[in-house]
């Protein structure tokens, strides 16, 4: 009894030093997106509130205040209990995935053999929040993001899951770490060579699973307000806005555990460069890489404007989901020939 | 070693499983029936997960709660069920499907009996143990056949549901993408020299 207690405080204590930073770096993900899609239009972007005399670097504190102090206006009309349990049934998903993910050789939470799988059915579970928020809310721009967002979900779901087998089949394991593992030996021994397709793949697939643009089909401003969450205020609105970022950080970080060696130096095995880099701790290349995709996924949003809904089934379905099936078979040839460093 | 706290989640999970599959079938509102059943297949996956079953339980989720019923509530959400026409023919109907319960219940008595299924816990297995390999060995290799034939039973399934749906192109407004893509400027837009006009 008293050790079964002691474990659990322990696993608790591991959850908090996760997802505390987590939350952090979500409050700043939202202040390096403005900042740099200011950069991108030239503009300054938030500079109004300063910590320690760096301009804007209050800013998500600020927001987070305003947000929580606000009211939670509840329509009439709604379904009032679900409208409650929506945002909540969003940003579960969003966190509990990060049970699995390696940050360093032996760091993480659940060291579980089915990781991929996990990863996966909590991802597919998120598209839920949307949809009874869509649906509670009783208002036809919100049923209209909902059902978009849903159509949109299942459907890049395929081509995520696909790529997934891809990826299992080259690391012939499911369990994170293993996968990490298999890439070792530097920047040309990663997955995002020989599965330079899937890589791609997976990249569209998460972004279009995120609701970002130029995806986001869900909010689509110009067409349905802001889609789903357009009758939230307050502090249900800044969950779904937390589980929005979350999941951004989330895909990031996957794929650079599927397809860029996780936690591993690119400079493994190189003369000069590997010894030279050798102290750096795993961690710090983990979230190198994870920083890069989040940077990623704003740098999009500031570039491509939004898809059309007809042209994003039709890529889904009629563009990833062939080429995701073409390099199952090239890739089971691959491991099965020995082929290149990456499958000996 | 956590015997305690395994305990402790089968029965939260075993009580919520029979709480929310109750209220599938008392619910009156539809969209709150498919709701229920999301948590219901939560649940057993959480069961299955405590037999040691990881792949079955995640592959319930992400294929039963992640794509089926999603495709089940947007079905649902756009329907307009009346409640009031559903009731008419109740006593019409209640001899058959009282008869159907019955069989239902007779089959699962008859397989759920202690000659079919014993309650004794699953063997434990280490850490190193993958469930996911055991499972993927058995099925390509000792039932190969009946797996093939089972995907193959499911795309002439799937094909006779679509031509059994599929309407054509009546009437539709449908885009051509490539002729979309390979728009020209001079395809859409006229330059027209408009002289000036003289002021009176």
């Amino acid at each position: 009894m008293l050790d079964a207690i002691v474990a659990l405080i322990i696993i608790l204590i591991k959850i908090i030093v996760i997802v505390v930073p987590l939350l952090g770096a979500v409050a700043y993900l939202t202040l390096a997106e403005r900042k740099v899609i200011g950069f991108m239009q030239g503009r300054i972007g938030p500079n109004r509130v300063n910590i320690l005399g760096l301009r804007g670097m209050g800013q998500p504190i600020a927001d987070g205040l305003k947000l929580v102090f606000k009211e939670i206006i509840v329509p009439s009309e709604a379904n009032s209990y679900l409208f409650i349990i929506a945002p909540i049934v969003t940003i579960a998903p969003a966190l509990a995935a990060w049970a699995v993910i390696p940050f360093n050789h032996g760091w993480v939470l659940a060291n579980v053999n089915a990781g991929v799988l996990f990863v996966f059915a909590l991802s597919s579970l998120g598209v839920y929040g949307i949809l009874i928020a869509g649906w509670a809310s009783n208002s036809k721009y919100a049923f209209f993001g909902a059902l978009r967002s849903a159509a949109q979900v299942v459907s890049y779901e395929i081509a995520m899951g696909f790529a997934l087998v891809v990826v299992l089949i080259a690391a012939r394991s499911s369990n994170l770490q293993d996968i990490i593992l298999a890439q070792q030996g530097g920047l040309w021994h990663w997955y995002w060579l020989p599965l330079l397709p899937m890589f791609v793949v997976f990249w569209i697939a998460g972004v279009a699973e995120t609701n970002r643009l130029p995806f986001d089909m869900a909010e689509g401003e110009a067409e349905i307000v802001a889609g789903f969450h357009v009758e939230y205020s307050g502090i249900s609105f800044a969950i779904f806005f937390l589980a929005e970022y979350a999941n951004m950080i989330l895909i990031a970080a996957l794929t650079s555990i599927f397809f860029f060696g996780g936690w591993l130096s690119p400079f493994e095995g190189i003369p000069v460069l590997g010894t030279l880099f050798g102290w750096v701790p795993g961690i710090i290349w983990f979230l190198a890489k994870t920083a890069f995709f989040s940077v990623l996924f704003i740098w999009l949003r500031a570039t491509f404007p939004r898809y059309r809904y007809d042209q994003i089934m039709r890529l889904g379905w009629k563009v990833l989901i062939p080429v995701t099936i073409v390099w199952i078979v090239v890739t089971s040839l691959a491991v099965e020939l020995h082929v290149g460093p990456w499958f000996s | 070693m956590y015997n305690w706290l395994t305990d402790c989640v089968f029965y939260v999970a075993a009580a919520l499983l029979v709480v929310s599959s109750l209220l599938v079938i008392t619910s009156r509102n539809p969209v709150r029936s498919v709701l229920f059943l999301v948590l219901c297949f939560f649940c057993s996956s959480i069961l299955w997960m405590l037999l040691e079953a990881e792949f079955l339980a995640l592959v319930l989720i992400f294929v039963y709660v992640g794509a089926v019923m999603t495709l089940f509530l947007f079905v649902v959400m756009m329907l307009h069920i009346d409640l009031e026409k559903l009731k008419t023919n109740f006593v019409r109907y209640l001899p058959i499907g009282a008869l159907i319960v019955l069989g239902m219940i007779g089959l699962m008595g008859y397989i759920i009996a202690p000659e079919h299924f014993s309650l004794l816990a699953p063997a434990h297995h280490g850490a190193d143990y993958s469930n996911i390999k055991e499972l993927g060995t058995a099925l390509y290799t000792h039932y190969v056949y009946p797996f093939e034939l089972a995907a193959v039973i499911l795309i002439v399934a799937i094909i006779s549901a679509i031509s059994l749906a599929h309407r054509g192109p009546r009437g539709r407004k449908s885009q051509d993408v490539p002729s979309q893509l390979n728009i020209q400027r001079n395809d859409r837009v006229r330059l027209v020299d408009v002289p000036a006009e003289k002021k009176e």
